[in-house]
């Protein structure tokens, strides 16, 4: 307990240092506010526009979530499934890694194409680019079972789909907590850029309009509701994991 | 429970490189043999052959059990880590072969198993939270469970200190008795106190050691278990020095 209010009011400072230092950047170098605007400007107008950001920001979020869950459960799948058949290994393999090498961003304009300005081509976009670290992360977790285990499965004459169910995968897990991290990082970026490309809601859009119209205020309003975002996603994550990988205490 | 006698003869070799040659090892039924030799030599790999393991060995010979009928499924092997799974319960690691092969886990006989074992109380324990002596007791009720009649034990007491060691010597005589076991140590005493045959393995083959006339397992103070362990240890020494 003691811990999370000394993090909570490290966090704090930092903040307020932070804010410091922004606020003395635009004292000291007079830039005007339509290049730089100072806190108190962005606090304004994040609460002028409290509605419209919130509005955006449901629907960054929802496509954020959907495309996260949809990519997890697609890597994970593929994962599993790569780990359990070695034919898929030999024909699915190269095609992933011939398909991380594409950059995801480059085909934004593609999908925006294919799916349309609504929320299907976020949802695509997160999707594609939370895939292969998901995949890659477990997939390796789920090779790397220690030879003793290997050994202990085989004079026991596991089946392969029980070995990877009670072996394998609770092996894995650790691995695929470290590929879900990097997804939660890379979301946010992802759901952005589609909206950049092409949309017309959603914060990534709300910050392009306000540039377009000189709104650096908003802007600055729209990216520290991105970044709220973000930051809770990941610290949400970060406390389930703890949660689920927390040392055993002893007896239940 | 029938357990086979078993016999080894002919080469092993480590891909190109002639490990042990003309082997000529006869493992009783039921009882203990214990492979000693120095590191290197090739005793974890001839556990790893019985066992029916892979590996980049291959023995120029054969491997056969009495009652000619193939060794797969029917050995169980311990080895000096215990192999637990870290994120599992006691009662679950012990039970993981039937979940392995899809069977429902026995958890009556499992607890009973724990609980002769002196491990009642830490059933649902992790395997970090226990004792290095406790850990291996898991592994001996894990191997247990599993009713093979050949059992491989890799140095399964070599990470413990002396004193629980003796006591897991003498738990795992007493548990293991009517099997046909396979002992691999490179601890003098630990091979005059439990075998009922001993080999010491060289380069050059298996010699046969006398042991002391008492039926193992034999006090670690008696005299003549003393004396072996004294000749034994000589022998080792020499062989490391040559």
């Amino acid at each position: 307990m003691n811990g999370s209010v000394g993090g909570i009011v490290r966090g704090l400072l930092a903040l307020g240092f932070g804010l410091a230092l922004w606020q003395g950047v635009v004292w000291a170098s007079g830039v005007p506010a339509f290049i730089l605007p100072g806190p108190a400007r962005v606090a304004e107008s994040l609460w002028n526009n409290a509605g419209m950001l919130a509005q955006n920001a449901r629907f960054t979020v929802v496509n954020l979530l959907t495309g996260l869950a949809a990519g997890v459960a697609l890597g994970v799948a593929t994962a599993l499934n790569l780990a359990l058949s070695p034919g898929a290994r030999l024909l699915l393999r190269p095609l992933l890694i011939f398909a991380q090498a594409v950059p995801v961003f480059a085909l934004a304009p593609v999908i925006t194409l294919w799916l349309g300005y609504g929320a299907p081509s976020k949802i695509v976009m997160v999707m594609l680019v939370i895939y292969f670290p998901v995949t890659s992360a477990f997939f390796d977790g789920l090779m790397r079972l220690p030879a003793p285990l290997t050994d202990m499965a085989q004079l026991m004459r596991a089946t392969p789909l029980r070995r990877l169910i009670w072996l394998q995968v609770p092996h894995a897990l650790p691995s695929l907590a470290s590929g879900l991290r990097l997804a939660v990082v890379y979301a946010p970026f992802a759901v952005v850029i589609g909206e950049w490309v092409g949309s017309s809601r959603g914060l990534g859009y709300l910050m392009l309009m306000a540039n377009g119209r000189g709104q650096t205020d908003l802007m600055f309003a729209s990216l520290l509701v991105l970044a709220g975002l973000s930051l809770t996603l990941f610290f949400i994550f970060e406390a389930v994991i703890r949660r689920l990988t927390r040392p055993d205490q002893g007896e239940k | 429970m029938n357990a086979p006698a078993l016999h080894i003869s002919g080469d092993l070799w480590l891909g190109q490189v002639a490990l042990i040659r003309n082997l000529g090892l006869d493992f009783p039924a039921g009882q203990w043999s214990c492979l000693l030799g120095p590191s290197g030599v090739g005793k974890s790999t001839l556990g790893r052959l019985v066992a029916g393991l892979a590996g980049p060995f291959h023995l120029q010979g054969e491997c056969r059990a009495s009652d000619a009928v193939p060794l797969s499924g029917r050995v169980a092997m311990m080895a000096q880590d215990g192999q637990l799974l870290p994120w599992a319960s006691v009662l679950h690691n012990v039970t993981i072969g039937a979940r392995l092969r899809g069977q429902a886990p026995d958890t009556a006989r499992a607890r009973a198993l724990l609980a002769e074992l002196g491990l009642g109380g830490l059933i649902h324990r992790r395997p970090a939270t226990l004792s290095g002596g406790q850990r291996q007791r898991v592994a001996l009720a894990r191997t247990l469970i599993e009713d093979c009649p050949v059992v491989v034990l890799d140095e399964p007491f070599s990470a413990l200190d002396a004193a629980t060691r003796l006591a897991m010597q003498d738990l795992a005589a007493r548990m293991l008795a009517t099997r046909t076991v396979v002992l691999i140590t490179h601890d003098p005493l630990e091979a005059v106190r439990l075998a009922d045959k001993a080999w010491l393995l060289s380069p050059d083959g298996a010699c046969a050691l006398d042991l002391p006339e008492t039926p193992p397992p034999r006090s670690y103070n008696d005299k003549a278990t003393l004396a072996m362990q004294g000749r034994l240890l000589a022998r080792l020494h020499g062989m490391h020095a040559a």
